[in-house]
């Protein structure tokens, strides 16, 4: 039973409305589900993102903690009512600085900051992030958003700033090209496509660990219920109920067929009207459960019984990469320093929860959702439901956010079976609680290393050992067991090493995808003993980095000769005058023996770009219609990090036309072709590659076509192409040619699969063509009787071979450094109890320093105009370079992240 | 189906209140976050029309905070120095957003051990005023919040006001702020302190409350007792000892261990006291 609906009359953005509905609605969920006023998002329900902030009278509030009858007569202004014809100083702001990136939490921000501008056109940066600070934002590490709202007053230099000429795209700190809705609130995520006839979807999860369930009169249930339309329950999947990101490994039912291997998971779904399923208690469904025993960590689960049975002693999958005698050289060694590391549970928190709605086109299921890999999407949810993979499309929304975690099915194949089995449009937008206990998280690591040097600080060997935590289904569990042991040196020449990374089943939540594949969490064992070696042999920290860096001409421990395109010389280089300063700055603030105490902390990274020594090819086409428009298949899943505008950037200059030539068409999977996943820090580079050889195919046809040599200039007119060379001039009238079977009349594909080599039983190959290298200075306030931690500045210096737009290279470095943060620092999702975003704890406007970018360019043969990958990079150095300024600051070592000020003080105080 | 009442007046509601049944719904920052996404079913009687409860007003001396008034009316309100405390602790709660609409009484009754408003409102010797078809009664708050999540108040009871009593609106006052981040965050614990000093510098009365270190945010009374006759200056810090903390009952959990909280407590009310001495820029937060 809900409340009698009542009339309720107030003004928004400008405009009388009225609408007739419960008093105690929340005001987010009638300004978007009863008004259509989708520029507001709802992140958490609870107060805890802000990204449903509104204007109420002129103050910000949170629309999801506000009843509908407490704005009646009052003034509410939304996103979509800051601009008025064109967009707001703030908006405009935004877009020039790259304060969005996936744009979930844009409006909440752009709110908020209308406010304080309101009272104070030129706040400073304290104000700013007082004002913010009830804005979550999960992509850009907020630096830009402050950047932003303290220019917005400046005249906008960039407003009428035209798009780069042909052949200058490539390097031009753009603007994002997708950026308007995004500051408009027109951009439509997930839960923003729902069709007024849909039903709504409940789905029923196990609040047990382990437990096997029965359920009881679903009919009756139904029945009792009106407006609701059916239960579906593992029964009812048509085809075969098992998926996962790596077919060999799939395990995952859609909805658990008797026994449920996680608190979370999914065991039926409840179909039927909207106003039916929200009034639904779910806490009253009929199942019975029975409790199993269960295993959360991988000390108990290596023990316990198997979560499979096909899995003995819950592993997974062991990974190893082994190079000379490792052993012998430690033996040998003149020091050898070990250690062991503990990382939790990390949550991807962005900000948009999973969602989207399917409906049947034909016998077609059209499935409409927030997505990193449509195809992927596509060929497991067919397989689930029993259609061949032309029978579902995939058509991904704005994806609000994902950091590997929307690599893996969600919604999909819960509403394809609703849309599937009763015909109609069927919609899901899990709650932030059912998107955290039931969707991936980043592995927590166990792991040990020891590492040898000799008497001039050269590495000898290393030996490494790391259990990763995979959760109930192996999800991308075996990417990290075999991504650690490649990666685990960090990148340093290391001539003996022995690595091993196990994925060790539990019945914890799933480990997947989380920027980096462990590499993060390993980056911590080697580089806090990096700092031991260093300060145990007197070696400056950073000049024992560079000693062991790794160089063109070397072998890396998987056996890779590294021909050209090593960065991470000239990263270390580039931080040097940094290091100096920061040094010497921190022995003069610790002169004095004060409570609060200065470290510094450096640690590296490299980052081999797409999947480790097996295919992942991307595709690109890019056509041209009769009337002269050309349009790019950019089928790289724009989350916010900038495929859009990136790889648009690539194919403009390859084909040798101005940016403002190209239209996008979108990773919808009928009519774009496969550009892999968003993951792996693959886009830039393979994706780019295809784009770049897309656009330079395309560019061949139209010279040749034209009789021209490669020096011509191309130019799109309505209905023709004009090249021009020289004197020359020849015009392909475009109306003479004939369409293909796409709509072109001039069209070129290209695919890239990176030339690599698998890894041989001792992990040895060629497992990526080409890596990324970074490194990062951190500089910290300890206080020793509190055991906080006060980020002073970071200064990051990635070798991105080639900074296709370093505006956006700078947004994906700031954004990776506050996921650095807040693992190094405060994420710790516990099981069960933190699975919301006040108790699970990410980095807010106020816990991200001033950071300082140094775009370092080794241009790499391999990669599209020399670039490299980027995006997993840039957290990897992050936790690490904390820890040792925390070290640096304190002589205390945090083992066990994060590093709580409960832990650094019990560090201090040798509890640790 | 469920009732739904939003009365204009504190009568109003209080008669309502009499029927019995009722949850009481005001600013909704606690109340929407409770309810998470189940449907709502209680009868709700929504406080948010009722002027009467909003604002702050003098009587008799007493300075009077009207149960619906939110913490950023607070912020912004002109008040002795004695409310700086409370005023730091406003700005604590939650973010701007929860702050323009959280309302005072709904801290206190949600009754959060880490509820940002209490230890500054202990230190301010603060009475919770209560209504109903009874009458009106008034507890001194340290009666009123009970536990975790309990009170004094009646089901038919609406609180209506908090009072300071005039005597309890003298001296410097500080908050001091621990978490794990900088905004938006729940509190690992929390110190509040009120000082009253003698022309001669010596501390004549003072207040000192820890949050979040008990079921029930607690005045350190031993510690106050200890301190009062000393120089308002650093040495007195030195007085500090392991047994005024004895009345904590700190817990481990996912924020800190109880044994960091006892020692954190101690430090942080060091540095709340330190700053209402004037000695040194103590208060404030740490994360």
């Amino acid at each position: 039973m809900s409340f009698t609906p009542v009339p309720i009359a107030f003004e928004l953005n400008g405009a009388p409305v009225s609408v007739t509905t419960s008093p105690v609605a929340r005001l987010s969920s009638v300004l978007r589900d009863d008004l259509g006023w989708t520029g507001t998002k709802v992140g958490c329900d609870a107060g805890d993102c802000g990204a449903c902030t509104v204007l109420v009278d002129g103050e910000p509030v949170c629309a999801c903690l506000m009843s509908v009858a407490q704005v009646g007569s009052r003034k509410i202004t939304t996103v979509e009512g800051l601009a008025n014809g064109s967009l707001s100083a703030v908006q405009e702001a935004f877009l020039r600085h790259g304060a969005a990136q996936c744009g979930i939490c844009t409006p909440g921000f752009l709110v908020a900051a209308t406010a304080l501008l309101e009272r104070n056109p030129t706040p400073c940066e304290a104000e700013v992030e007082d004002a913010l600070g009830g804005v979550l934002c999960r992509c850009t590490g907020y630096r830009k958003i402050v950047e932003a709202v303290m220019s917005a007053h400046l005249p906008d230099r960039y407003h009428n700033q035209l798009l780069p000429d042909a052949g200058h795209a490539v390097g031009a700190a753009l603007p994002r090209l997708d950026g308007r809705p995004k500051v408009t609130g027109e951009e439509r995520f997930g839960a923003d496509v729902r069709p007024a006839d849909a039903l709504s979807v409940a789905v029923i999860r196990s609040p047990h660990w382990h437990a096997s369930f029965a359920f009881g009169d679903l009919e009756g249930y139904v029945a009792a219920h009106p407006g609701l339309v059916a239960v579906y329950t593992s029964r009812d999947i048509p085809g075969e109920n098992r998926f996962g990101v790596i077919p060999a490994y799939a395990d995952q039912p859609a909805l658990a067929d008797g026994i449920a291997r996680f608190r979370g998971e999914a065991v039926a779904v409840v179909a039927g009207e909207r106003q039916a399923v929200e009034a639904l208690d779910i806490r009253d469904f009929p199942v019975i459960w029975t409790e199993l025993s269960h295993a959360l960590d991988v000390a108990s689960a290596l023990g316990a019984k198997p979560v499979h049975a096909s899995r003995p002693g819950n592993v997974l999958v062991a990974g190893v990469v082994e190079r000379g005698d490792a052993e012998a050289a430690l033996a040998a060694s003149h020091m050898v320093v070990t250690g062991e590391i503990e990382t939790a549970y990390v949550e991807h928190a962005y900000i948009e929860p999973e969602a989207g709605f399917a409906a049947m086109d034909g016998d077609t299921l059209v499935i409409t959702a927030c997505t990193q890999s449509p195809f992927m999407d596509r060929d497991d949810t067919a397989k689930v439901l029993g259609l061949a993979p032309e029978k579902v499309r995939i058509v991904p929304t704005a994806t609000g956010g994902g950091f590997g975690s929307k690599l893996d099915l969600s919604v999909q194949p819960l509403i394809g079976l609703v849309a599937l089995k009763t015909g109609r449009p069927a919609a899901l937008t899990y709650s932030r609680a059912e998107s955290m206990m039931s969707t991936t998280k980043r592995h927590p690591g166990s792991m040990r290393a020891s590492i040898g040097a000799d008497a001039d600080g050269r590495i000898t060997g290393m030996v490494f050992e790391g259990d990763f935590n995979t959760g109930a289904y192996a999800s991308w569990g075996p990417t990290v067991a075999v991504r650690v042991p490649v990666h685990a040196s960090g990148p340093y020449f290391t001539p003996n090493y022995r690595a091993t990374g196990r994925a060790i089943h539990s019945n914890g939540p799933i480990s997947g995808a989380f920027r980096g594949f462990g590499v993060p969490q390993a980056a911590v064992m080697q580089e806090t003993l990096y700092d031991e070696l260093a300060v145990t042999l007197g070696m400056d920290r950073l000049d024992f980095r560079l000693v062991n860096a790794l160089r063109d001409g070397q072998t890396t421990v998987a056996g890779q000769e590294m021909e050209s395109g090593v960065g991470i010389v000239a990263c270390l280089e580039a931080l040097k005058p940094v290091w100096q300063r920061a040094l010497a700055e921190a022995a003069r603030i610790n002169r004095d023996d004060r409570t609060v105490r200065r470290g510094i902390g450096v640690a590296s990274c490299w980052y081999g770009c797409g999947n480790t020594g097996i295919p992942n090819p991307s595709t690109i086409r890019l056509g041209i219609t009769q009337a002269g428009e050309l349009v790019l298949h950019q089928g790289a899943v724009d989350i916010g990090q900038g495929s859009n505008t990136v790889i648009t950037q690539i194919a403009a200059d390859a084909l040798g036309v101005p940016l403002a030539a190209i239209r996008i068409e979108g990773a919808d999977t009928s009519v774009t072709p496969d550009a892999g996943k968003t993951s792996g820090s693959r886009q830039t580079y393979i994706t780019g590659k295809a784009a770049e050889k897309s656009g330079r195919a395309l560019r061949e046809t139209i010279l040749r076509a034209a009789n021209v040599s490669q020096a011509a200039t191309l130019s799109l007119e309505a209905g023709a192409i004009v090249v021009t060379e020289g004197e020359a001039r020849r015009r392909i009238e475009l109306s003479t040619l004939s369409e293909n079977a796409h709509g072109y009349v001039l069209m070129a594909e290209e695919s890239y699969d990176p030339p690599t080599v698998p890894l041989g039983p001792r992990g040895q190959g060629k497992p990526y063509a080409v890596y990324g290298y970074g490194a990062q200075i951190v500089e910290l306030d300890v206080d020793t009787r509190l055991g906080t931690v006060k980020l002073v500045r970071i200064t990051a210096a990635h070798d991105v071979g080639r900074a296709i737009n370093p505006l956006l290279a700078e947004g994906q470095i700031e954004g990776g450094i506050a996921q650095g943060i807040g693992m190094a620092l405060m994420e710790d999702y516990v099981p069960g109890r933190t699975e919301n975003l006040h108790d699970y704890l990410i980095p807010t406007i106020g816990d991200v320093p001033p950071i300082d970018t140094i775009l370092v360019e080794v241009p790499d043969p391999e990669g599209p105009f020399g670039a490299k990958g980027l995006g997993e990079h840039v957290l990897i150095p992050t936790a690490p370079a904390i820890l040792n300024a925390i070290r640096d600051a304190t002589g205390a070592l945090v083992t066990r992240l994060p590093a709580t000020p409960s832990r650094v003080l019990a560090a201090i105080r040798g509890r640790g | 189906m469920p009732r739904y009442a939003r009365p204009s007046t504190p009568d109003e509601a209080i008669a309502l209140l009499a029927e019995g049944g009722w949850t009481i719904l005001a600013g909704g920052t606690d109340f929407y976050p409770a309810q998470g996404a189940r449907p709502i079913r209680d009868d709700i009687l929504d406080i948010g029309a009722i002027e009467a409860l909003r604002g702050i007003r003098e009587d008799k001396g007493d300075i009077v905070i009207g149960a619906a008034t939110s913490w950023t009316e607070i912020v912004r309100a002109r008040l002795p120095m004695a409310f700086d405390a409370l005023k730091a602790a406003a700005r604590e709660v939650g973010s701007v957003q929860i702050q323009n609409t959280g309302t005072i009484a709904g801290n206190l009754c949600n009754a959060s051990p880490a509820a940002d408003g209490v230890p500054a409102l202990l230190v301010l010797d603060a009475e919770v005023e209560l209504a109903s078809t009874r009458g009106i009664r008034r507890l001194p708050l340290r009666d009123f919040v009970l536990g975790n999540r309990r009170t004094a108040r009646a089901a038919d009871e609406l609180v209506t006001a908090i009072r300071v009593p005039t005597a309890s609106a003298a001296g410097r006052s500080s908050f001091f702020k621990l978490g794990a981040r900088r905004y938006l965050v729940i509190s690992i614990a929390m110190a509040a302190v009120r000082v009253e000093t003698d022309l001669q510098g010596r501390i004549a009365r003072c207040a000192i409350a820890v949050g979040a270190c008990s079921a029930v945010a607690r005045r350190l009374e031993r510690l106050e007792a200890d301190l009062v006759g000393r120089p308002a200056d650093a040495a007195a810090l030195g007085v500090i000892g392991e047994r005024h903390f004895d009345g904590l009952a700190p817990i481990d959990d996912v924020r800190a261990s109880a044994v960091y909280r006892m020692e954190a407590a101690r430090e942080i009310v060091g540095r709340a006291l330190a700053d209402a001495f004037g000695t040194t820029a103590g208060q404030g937060v740490a994360a």
